[in-house]
């Protein structure tokens, strides 16, 4: 789950982390408000979304309404929060469509000496959390990393005792940060990791991390995402859920258990077990279709949820044909049959069906197939299927 | 011969009076599995399909001599079964479950290196060696017996690839399927290992997919230390950047963990990679042939 800058700054404040102050406006009216709150002499107003590249960024059709702006007066402040609010943002993350922005945030500008990056996330090959810093702040870490891989410094930590005090200094030593800077950063790396722990975190991102001329170190952005997984043990960040930030269809599949993932073809795939629904999308490029979406309906989903998951693929207007592709493990070919069934009796299918089913009672799932009179294709393995469902798509 | 599993192995399962944990002991009960006890805490004295229930897995081994496991238990309680089976001392640990939370997996993933078991999962669909021992939910009737070790990080895929091989003639000597979460116990490489060890397989096929280096990292070891003719398939090639594709490891993000690397690292180490999910068994015939 991701969440906005805010919210971030929000979580970071109260966990001991350095941000600057901030406030949040909904309207050109509170921007000026809290320009004047926060006291000048200068401020910066920052669109609101989820996405990276904002300050680069800008609304569609005028490219000097940038999503990160330096202001001067509370005039100023309103004026530029009017241009972004409401407005299309497009960054290099949004698609030329762009993302609309429904919050600014007004901060208090800050002195900057320097630059830097400090990212946390879990490093699967270690199976451990790893701090990544870098004296390159503001660029993207990718990059970086591609094109300069030894300016990227590492420090794993373990989760329960959180990074030790040698490993920030050795950070600072290869960040070239000293005297007042490294008690700074002590303070700052230490919170922000066990932040990252006690919250279940996926990616903590401070992207410029900026050292002060006094040697503070402060967080000018910041980038949070949770992992889902662990949400039940903290039901207070499921408020922070931007649901205007997601696709309608991908918030219904979630309610329902799925996971879900819209693309832009027009064949939509029903599929049971990720890998097989990844396997099923590359089967349907590689005989010259498009699939119109990832959909795997999991292992315990019963036959409401596998109903609800036809519902939503039908609900796609692009959608020309659908292929259910199902190899039975835990799921149960009888529960997507009776779900088949049942979404054909509630909703109709107005395209064509391809149907391939083995594994875990996959007789009497064609039975119940065979015996309601549904009008389906059936295929025998995987290239038949991808051969017929591309064939009636068009 | 076989990895890990075979007829003796003597199986728990953690979990087993829910939902899942009774269908699929029932499941592994009908093919032949050696399921001696079940854990349920609270529920020690009951019995399931005549399979007794303890409380404690320590209790169930001592009783019955138990040496693997399968884990059922909702999400938040995995981690904690996982470790009470470590300390019963239990040889070979399998976590059906999905959905346990990345952080709590660094311990348990700590634990298991120290100790002498092995940890497959969690989020996998378990292990099985034909014809001898099923532990996992994964329909028996589409394996038999023979030379092939197949590896995967997906459940359903994993039949595929089993169906695929099944009726092309090609029996399995032990097939694995990892999990698809971004830390699980057991990783290609080490069943590679293990695979190149078991004089009963003659070949591997193993299936990946986008997201992480663990197929880089086995597609290196394949280079360095595997005799025996290798196949692979990876997921994902049409999955967009930034989108998660179900199992939390399934992401391209900042540009790495494409399909496209992940083959081009299989290829440059000799194994042949099938381009369609259609293909996998074939793909093993393909590399079994090249060596003869």
């Amino acid at each position: 789950m991701k969440i906005h800058e805010f919210q971030a700054k929000q979580i970071l404040r109260k966990a001991q982390v350095a941000v600057p102050r901030s406030l949040v406006a909904a309207t050109p009216e509170e921007a000026h408000a809290a320009f004047l709150e926060l006291g000048g002499p200068l401020a910066v107003v920052k669109a609101q979304i989820h996405a990276g590249g904002r300050g680069k960024g800008h609304v569609a059709g005028h490219p000097d309404h940038r999503g990160v702006q330096l202001v001067r007066s509370a005039d100023q402040a309103a004026a530029v929060a009017r241009q972004l609010l409401n407005q299309p943002l497009v960054t290099i993350q949004t698609g030329p469509e762009g993302r609309v922005v429904r919050r600014v945030l007004v901060e208090e500008g800050c002195d900057i000496a320097r630059e830097l990056y400090l990212g946390i996330v879990l490093d699967r090959a270690a199976a451990k959390p790893v701090v990544m810093a870098s004296s390159q702040g503001g660029m993207e870490i990718e990059k970086v990393a591609a094109e300069t891989p030894d300016l990227i410094f590492r420090e794993h930590f373990d989760p329960r005792v959180g990074l030790l005090s040698y490993q920030v200094r050795n950070l600072c030593q290869q960040l070239e940060l000293s005297g007042a800077s490294v008690r700074s950063a002590e303070a700052f790396m230490k919170a922000l990791c066990r932040a990252f722990v006690d919250l279940d975190g996926t990616l903590l991102e401070i992207n410029p991390l900026v050292v002060t001329s006094k040697g503070d170190l402060l967080a000018l952005d910041a980038k949070m995402s949770f992992d889902d997984n662990a949400l039940f043990r903290h039901p207070q960040l499921t408020e922070l859920r931007d649901l205007e930030e997601e696709e309608p269809t991908e918030i219904r599949a979630s309610k329902a258990g799925l996971s879900y993932v819209k693309l832009d073809g027009n064949i939509a795939c029903l599929v049971n077990g990720a890998g097989l629904a990844m396997s099923t999308m590359d089967l349907i490029k590689l005989h010259g279709g498009e699939p119109a979406n990832f959909l795997d309906v999991g292992g315990g989903a019963d036959v409401d949820q596998v109903t609800e998951a036809f519902r939503i693929l039908l609900s796609d207007s692009n959608v020309r044909a659908v292929l259910v592709n199902i190899f039975g493990g835990i799921m149960r070919c009888t529960t997507i049959a009776t779900a088949l069934v049942q979404a054909y009796k509630t909703v109709g299918f107005n395209v064509p069906l391809v149907v391939r089913l083995e594994g875990t009672e996959v007789e009497q799932g064609r039975k119940i197939i065979a015996e309601s009179g549904v009008n389906i294709i059936s295929a025998e393995g995987l290239t038949d299927a991808a051969k017929k469902v591309v064939a009636v798509a068009g | 011969m076989s990895i890990l599993v075979d007829r003796n192995t003597r199986v728990i399962c953690q979990g087993i009076t829910g939902k899942a944990g009774a269908f699929h002991t029932r499941g592994c009960l009908e093919y032949g599995t050696q399921m001696v006890a079940g854990v349920t805490p609270g529920k020690g004295g009951e019995s399931m399909e005549g399979v007794p229930v303890f409380d404690t897995v320590r209790e169930a081994v001592q009783k019955t001599g138990a040496n693997a496991t399968m884990i059922f238990v909702p999400a938040p309680y995995t981690a904690d079964a996982i470790l009470e089976a470590l300390a019963a001392e239990i040889g070979v640990i399998i976590a059906i479950t999905e959905g346990v939370p990345a952080l709590d997996m660094v311990y348990v993933y700590e634990q298991v290196r120290r100790s002498s078991s092995v940890l497959i999962g969690p989020n996998c669909p378990g292990i099985i060696t034909p014809g001898q021992c099923k532990i996992g939910i994964m329909p028996g009737y589409i394996h038999r017996p023979g030379p092939v070790g197949v590896i995967s990080r997906s459940g359903t895929l994993t039949y595929e690839a089993v169906w695929q091989l099944t009726n092309l003639g090609l029996g399995q000597s032990t097939c694995v399927g990892l999990g698809g979460d971004p830390i699980v116990g057991t990783s290609f490489v080490d069943l590679l290992r293990r695979f190149q060890d078991d004089p009963a397989t003659e070949a591997i096929l193993m299936m990946g997919e986008i997201g992480g280096t663990a197929e880089e990292e086995a597609a290196a070891f394949v280079k360095a230390n595997v005799t025996k003719p290798v196949a692979a398939f990876i997921a994902g090639r049409t999955a967009p950047p930034g989108k998660r594709m179900g199992h939390a490891g399934a992401i391209i993000s900042g540009g790495k963990g494409t399909a496209s690397e992940k083959i081009a690292a299989l290829e440059s180490a000799g194994i042949v990679v099938a381009e369609s999910p259609a293909d996998m068994g074939a793909a093993v015939q393909r590399a079994m042939h090249a060596r003869k």
